[in-house]
């Protein structure tokens, strides 16, 4: 029997519910765990306390671990749902949200940020997001007219933009030699641990209309799943559709990006776990991903921070650890 | 009797390369009228136009009088469906998921389907005969069994004109005929208005009420199978040696192709 109108609410709600209570859970793991160790209820005695009574925990866990916690499922939820809407517009299991080449020219730009000696916001975030928005810009002027809707020549063009960005990343590598040098390489990385709670909140504000964007084209991208020619003869604007999400998709990844350096396989890991799950309906994965998405970053970014005895990695180490491997078992499972 | 396509004057090219040339003809309501014609005789291009998928260059399409021009997407969709050569490329749906997308142009931006929906997509399934196949994956069924999931979904647009692109390509003898007995039902049953790409020419002359071939762009001839399927017009389309002669079947014409080895 094809389920009706309520079941597929009543799908809607069970499944955001279980992955906002796997997301809890990372978030209280995050938030209770560090170098100072705290215990769950007394990080959340801190975070809900008026008082400031233990002012040490009220610190670490208000100017340190929730605003990093914060932006960890932010940038999860984001780059999950980037890596959804692409492999949908790109009919292409492989895609992933940086596909486009929007990582290289964020990532030019935060070099070049780092380099000039700026601040990490406004400064490093704002050259990094004029990067990425140059690289869509390029992109979308590289594949004017009807080639937009091919989607050989979008994801060659971005191929081409990440391979011409990355030689320009290398030389600016090759030519910088200080301290400078460091921070480079954690933001080409991803880094979460400058993440500062205005900073986030100011980044979550630009990101949720794009995800309710996304979520009201999520029975498009349904569609689109039946190819270009039947999609378009069921009533849909192609054009309009894949345009709308191209450039609201990469907006948000830039954005986030701009914020926490490249964190790779969260958007290609994630939506293929939650398909295989779900299945295919996008009007399910889009809240699947945004809580799964975040709840993986926020405890692949808590790994990062405890595993090394001294010091930390960057979370894009433990999402490329933990995401290959995965995908390599995520890949062996479906051809089941 | 009323048309349910009107096509004046049609030309299309592709960059400097001429595809279709001034082509004219009217497919009548409720008939199975099927395009046939060798590799590159533009079969799929034209298809393409009367969709809508490409634009008009030169000459007019009316579909159920109105021109096409004057359809808006959705409404376009209402009117008719259209299922293309191969399959889906993403990833999988379940046969149910697949069936009840056709209802898209008449549901609201999410597609959340109401029991209206349910219930015609159900009855899409029972009459292409997959309902048995509801909870399996797409890719997971035969050659047979996809293309009548997909002619399913076509129907839950509830479309009065279904077109078709070489829907029984690839497919044993019984699935051919499982999928043309379909397209008869549709019209008798339905008084659905089919128009199909072929390259069989035997099924043409079985199924079809009106036959249009074309070589290189052009129109051969259109008319009833035994009007088109002559020795004369098909030696002229196909360049190849044929025969003609009377189905045992009834008055309907059959082509038998000649290998070169029986012709010393």
């Amino acid at each position: 029997m094809i389920l009706n109108l309520q079941h597929h609410i009543t799908r809607l709600i069970w499944i955001s519910i279980i992955l906002l209570v796997v997301l809890f859970i990372a978030f209280s793991l995050g938030l209770s765990i560090g170098p100072t160790h705290s215990g769950i209820r007394s990080a959340f005695s801190a975070l809900f306390a008026t008082n400031e009574s233990d002012s040490i925990l009220y610190s670490i866990v208000w100017r340190i671990r929730f605003p990093r916690v914060l932006l960890a499922a932010v940038v999860g939820a984001t780059l999950s749902l980037g890596g959804l809407v692409f492999q949908a517009l790109l009919r292409n299991p492989l895609a992933e949200p940086f596909i486009l080449g929007i990582s290289g020219g964020s990532a030019i730009g935060a070099i070049i940020g780092i380099l000039l000696g700026l601040s990490r916001f406004p400064g490093i975030c704002f050259t990094s997001f004029l990067g990425s928005l140059g690289t869509l810009a390029l992109i979308l002027v590289m594949s004017t007219g009807k080639s937009i809707l091919r989607k050989d020549a979008l994801l060659l063009s971005g191929v081409m933009v990440n391979a011409f960005c990355s030689a320009i990343i290398m030389f600016l590598v090759s030519i910088t030699q200080d301290a400078r040098l460091h921070n480079i390489i954690f933001w080409l990385m991803g880094d979460l641990s400058a993440a500062d709670l205005p900073q986030v909140v100011i980044l979550g504000a630009i990101l949720i209309p794009c995800f309710m964007m996304v979520f009201v084209f999520s029975h498009a991208m349904n569609l689109l799943m039946m190819g270009k020619d039947m999609a378009r003869t069921m009533g849909l604007n192609i054009k309009a559709v894949t345009l709308t999400l191209l450039i609201v998709t990469s907006f948000m990844v830039s954005a986030t990006v701009s914020f926490s350096g490249l964190v790779g396989f969260v958007g290609l890991v994630i939506p293929h776990l939650l398909r295989l799950v779900l299945g295919p309906d996008h009007r399910s994965l889009v809240p699947a991903c945004l809580f799964g998405g975040a709840a993986y970053l926020v405890l692949c970014d808590l790994l990062a921070r405890t595993l090394p005895q001294q010091g930390e990695m960057p979370a894009g180490v433990v999402t490329a650890l933990i995401g290959a491997p995965l995908f390599i078992i995520l890949l062996k499972k479906s051809r089941k | 009797m009323k048309s349910a396509f009107a096509v004046e004057n049609l030309s299309y090219a592709f960059g400097t390369q001429s595809v279709l040339k001034n082509l004219s003809f009217s497919v009548p309501q409720s008939d199975v009228f099927i395009i046939i014609g060798p590799n590159g005789a533009g079969k799929t291009t034209l298809i393409k136009l009367m969709v809508g998928i490409l634009k008009i260059q030169t000459g007019q399409i009316e579909i159920l009088q109105a021109p096409l021009g004057k359809y808006s997407q959705k409404r376009l969709a209402k009117a008719l469906a259209y299922v293309p050569q191969g399959l889906p490329v993403g990833f999988p749906f379940t046969v149910e998921e697949t069936v009840l997308l056709g209802r898209a142009p008449h549901q609201k931006v999410l597609g959340l389907a109401s029991q209206n929906d349910l219930d015609i997509a159900q009855q899409a399934m029972a009459f292409t005969e997959v309902a048995h196949l509801a909870r399996r994956k797409l890719d997971q069924l035969s050659g047979g069994e996809q293309q009548r999931v997909l002619i399913a979904r076509a129907l839950c647009q509830q479309p009065q004109v279904i077109l078709l692109d070489e829907p029984t390509a690839s497919l044993d003898l019984s699935h051919q005929i499982r999928i043309m007995d379909l397209m008869e039902k549709l019209k008798a049953e339905r008084g659905v208005t089919v128009v199909m790409v072929s390259h069989d020419v035997n099924l043409a002359a079985m199924y079809g009420d009106r036959l249009l071939l074309l070589k290189d762009g052009e129109i051969v001839c259109l008319g009833s199978p035994n009007e088109v399927l002559n020795f004369k017009t098909l030696e002229e389309a196909y360049d190849c040696k044929l025969l003609v002669d009377i189905s045992p079947l009834g008055d309907l014409p059959r082509v038998t192709v000649v290998p070169h080895k029986f012709l010393k």
